[in-house]
């Protein structure tokens, strides 16, 4: 196959799409995979789900931001009820997904590979799925801060995946080039295929509608070719707007990554810590721009996404799941198979084993895929890398593998981060060809954790540094103020003594009287003894020292007032 | 812990080697046909030997030794010995040069993927070094399988049966005053485009080198670039002065050259892996054969091109890193 990949490769230069006429830029990198095994559940339609005994809905929205909860325990709510307020900036708010009673407010098992729990609400329903008053968008469709704030409102996130709030990216506005991503270019999964034969004019819609949003002048809404009927649906979906071009690229994994479909697309590379935005081009999933429509139109808060059940299951397909389904009720609408060990999420090359099946369905659960060993075979054991070099050519970042490999085992962080580490996607194509089965992106994950966990240390070490010379000169600083107060006031007391002496002087001289004692003022025994006077001046500073002394004892330490 | 991904390529070290090996066959039926079977027992010493040595260094280095042995890597650098030693060497020289190549040049260095030099090349330069009467004489087609038998059991044997490489022999001659084209087909030791036989199994290196790279087991890109270097060299100098220098399809079909264009700078461990580096790799190891060739003391100078290159890898690997994705944009 080294001759037709070789071929083809000479002839994606000038690679055009024959469905759009639109030319594509080459991208770097992927595997074509021999099967893909989207036939599973390609061809099934959409259905529904049972409604499970209860949903655990999370209010961490992502993993910097929690919503605050809103709701108290025992109250009822109702489908689309706000439980969740958004916090931050990357925020977004929390629904119910359908009406029932909040019977807990907790740490619930979370859909995440570390399997660490989260706040979420514990809601029960009550069967009946009564939604409250839907309010649709009122404002004008180009109005991008009202749109940002709806949408912030009615809790939407990419669907792809990554959850990323889809009001932060609409904030980057205006740009150039909205694209839709439909490649769906991961194994086994086909809920974005499914979505866009059943849906494609409300995509089309929720495309218009941020492409309104964010003054966008073209639509692309890029689908890989290995999906005929899904291109089809969204040509004919998409003939009546003239702005959007449905774009049929090539199978090839990872093209559905957000930066590969953007340069196979555009032919821009946006660079790792830069956003697209910056680049005049913003990227939301086929889901997601149907979810905005609904929200945009019909006033539906994010409450469900298409979800892929497949594997080893007698009764695979696409369902229709709320957020906060819990797994465990789900596995049984596909009936694994006895021989299933485990199940992952997502697909098999990004995606990861649940730790903890009594997690709920999130908005970035693509797919649930029963495996067993049959299936994914446990890896080989490890070998020395020979340096063959296979991982280099896939790597769709243009990375060398072998070198981040070797760099990350000998734990030589830096230079792993000068062969720029960081720009790895954990696509997973290195070590899918690795001949030594060498857990490549596992090594890449190890570095980079190591490296976020020093310069954490890092900073933490900076900000006591600036803590504790911040706390020396705020010392010297109350030193120097209080000298400043005490000679200050010691040359006021010694005008106020001399006014005084040269006062009771004057009157001694002016009345004559001899009965001038110490009674009249015990701080001035005699007045025209300036020795006495100081000594007594010291004493009485003396005396004022030792009973601030005595009050900071009492108090607690200074460093908890810093 | 076991993340993704969950799927892998059906791919092993062992099947890359396993292809290496297969590659070399063709190679290894012709010099059967051409010179008789002493190759095979060469084979078969070199073989045993080889995983020998690894696994007995293996166990006192208290390494894993089944899966090390099992990856066929030390296969691999026993035949390219083999091949890149005349048939005819004696048994014991075999058996040494496997004892530099695997003990000293692999296991020394911590094994398989840790040595800087190819191990089959480190071994042959420190023979040729030692016994450069042993490793000029190759045989003829015309040489009886007797006296092939005789001189591999390391029976004191006749000089004239055996003789030196067609560049051996041109080099020698050109330093001793004759012209080139005087000796050009004057000498069995020349066959059509080059050594007499050589020149054959040399092409059937080239197929088995195409099978690797059609395979994807070899960048093409190594060989190409070795083979149009010593080519654009060697057709220079021939234009230039060619009484003194051989025509390039001498160079280019001689018996060493296909073997190192698609089987010795082809290493990767001992290699470069950057694109661009690569090419600088393989056109340096053709410079350096070029130049030892027509102006070193030895036979052939493929072993020490490739050992030079080998030292310069990392270096060349450092400067020759590919842009990554999204560099040089603002």
């Amino acid at each position: 196959m080294r001759w037709f990949s070789w071929l083809t490769s000479s002839a994606a230069n000038t690679l055009v799409d024959p469905v759009s006429g639109r030319k594509l830029y080459p991208i770097d990198g992927g595997i074509a995979f021999a099967d893909y095994h989207k036939q599973e559940t390609a061809d099934i339609p959409i259905r529904n789900v049972a409604m499970p005994s209860h949903y655990i809905v999370p209010l961490r929205v992502n993993p910097r931001f929690t919503a605050r909860p809103i709701v108290d325990i025992g109250a009822r709510v109702r489908k689309g009820e706000k439980i969740g307020e958004s916090e931050g900036k990357f925020g977004v708010a929390v629904h119910a997904p359908t009406s029932g009673v909040i019977r807990d407010l907790g740490q619930y098992p979370m859909t995440h590979v570390s399997g660490l729990p989260a706040l979420a609400y514990f809601i029960e329903p009550d069967g009946k799925d009564e939604a409250i008053e839907p309010t649709p968008y009122r404002g004008a469709c180009d109005d991008t801060d009202r749109i940002r704030d709806f949408l912030q409102q009615m809790g939407l996130a990419g669907l792809g995946g990554a959850a990323f709030p889809s009001h932060a990216k609409v904030a980057s506005s205006p740009v150039k080039t909205l694209i839709i991503n439909g490649a769906e270019c991961e194994p086994w999964i086909t809920c974005d295929d499914r979505l866009m034969r059943e849906h494609a004019s409300e995509i089309v819609a929720g495309a218009c509608d941020l492409a309104a949003a964010i003054h966008a002048q073209e639509i692309l809404i890029g689908i890989e070719d290995n999906k005929p009927q899904a291109i089809a649906a969204m040509q004919a979906a998409a003939a009546n707007h003239g702005t959007v071009t449905v774009v049929a690229i090539p199978t090839i994994y990872p093209a559905g990554g957000e930066k590969q479909l953007i340069e196979r697309l555009t032919g821009i590379e946006v660079p790792y810590g830069h956003l697209s935005a910056e680049f005049g081009v913003l990227v939301f999933n086929v889901g997601t721009a149907r979810a905005v429509h609904r929200a945009l139109t019909y006033g539906e808060p994010l409450l469900e996404r298409v979800v892929t059940l497949t594997g080893a299951a007698d009764n695979p397909g696409n369902r229709w799941v709320r957020i906060g389904h819990p797994i465990a009720e789900l596995i049984p609408e596909m009936a694994p198979k006895p021989e299933v060990d485990r199940y992952l999420l997502g697909g098999p090359m990004t995606g990861f084993a649940i730790p903890d099946l009594d997690a709920p369905i999130l908005k970035g659960s693509n797919c649930i895929i029963a495996a067993s060993p049959a299936l994914f075979p446990p890896p080989p054991p490890e070998q020395p890398c020979i340096r063959c070099g296979a991982c280099a050519p896939v790597c769709p970042a243009r990375l060398e593998p072998m070198e981040l490999y070797w760099f990350a085992r000998a734990q030589q962080f830096g230079k792993a981060q000068e062969f720029h580490l960081f720009d790895c996607i954990e696509c997973g194509c290195c070590a899918y060809v690795c001949p030594a089965h060498i857990p490549l992106v596992d090594y890449y994950r190890y570095a980079k954790s190591e490296i976020w966990e020093r310069e954490r240390e890092k900073s933490k070490a900076q900000q006591s540094k600036a803590r504790f010379e911040f706390r020396n000169y705020r010392l010297e600083r109350e030193k120097a103020e209080k000298a400043a107060r005490a000679a200050a006031k010691a040359a006021e007391t010694k005008r106020r003594l001399e006014a005084q002496a040269q006062e009771s002087h004057a009157e001694a001289t002016a009345s004559g009287t001899n009965d001038r004692d110490g009674a009249a003022s015990p701080s001035a025994p005699d007045a025209n003894d300036a020795a006495a006077r100081k000594k007594a001046l010291v004493e009485a500073a003396l005396a004022r020292a030792r009973a601030k002394r005595a009050a900071e004892a009492t108090e607690p330490s200074g460093e908890n007032r810093e | 812990m076991i993340t993704a991904p969950y799927w892998r390529a059906p791919v092993s070290v062992t099947r890359v080697m396993g292809w290496v090996l297969l590659a070399l066959i063709p190679a290894i039926v012709l010099h059967v046909i051409f010179f008789g079977p002493v190759l095979l027992a060469q084979l078969l010493l070199a073989s045993v030997a080889a995983v020998a040595v690894e696994a007995l260094l293996l166990w006192v280095r208290r390494r894993p030794v089944v899966s090390a042995i099992t990856d066929l890597s030390a296969l691999v650098t026993a035949w390219l010995l083999v091949l890149a030693l005349p048939a005819t060497v004696p048994w014991w020289l075999t058996l040494l040069g496997i004892v530099i190549a695997i003990g000293v040049a692999k296991q020394l260095y911590g094994g398989i993927g840790q040595n800087p030099f190819n191990p089959a090349m480190v071994a042959f330069a420190a023979l040729i070094v030692s016994f450069p009467a042993e490793l000029s004489r190759w045989p003829l087609p015309t040489t009886p399988v007797a006296w092939q038998w005789a001189s591999f059991l390391g029976t004191p044997n006749v000089d004239a049966l055996a003789s030196a490489t067609v560049l051996d022999t041109l080099r020698t001659a050109v330093h001793s005053g004759q012209a080139v084209s005087e000796l050009l087909g004057r000498s069995p030791v020349f066959g059509t485009l080059s050594g007499a036989g050589y020149e054959w199994i040399a092409v059937a290196f080239l197929a088995g080198g195409l099978l690797l790279w059609l395979r994807g087991i070899i960048p093409g890109r190594l060989p190409f670039a070795f083979l149009l270097t010593l080519g654009v060299l060697s057709t220079l100098a021939w234009l230039v002065a060619p009484e003194r220098f051989a025509p390039p399809w001498v160079h280019l079909f001689a018996y060493s050259t296909m073997l190192a264009a698609f089987f010795i700078i082809t290493d990767p461990v001992s290699g470069v892996v950057t694109p661009r580096g690569q090419w600088v790799f393989a056109a340096g190891a053709a410079l350096l054969v070029f130049l030892i060739r027509h102006f070193g003391q030895f036979p052939d100078g493929v072993a020490f091109a490739v050992l030079l290159m080998n030292l310069a890898a990392p270096w060349i690997e450092m400067k020759t890193q590919p842009r990554v994705f999204g560099e040089d944009h603002p």
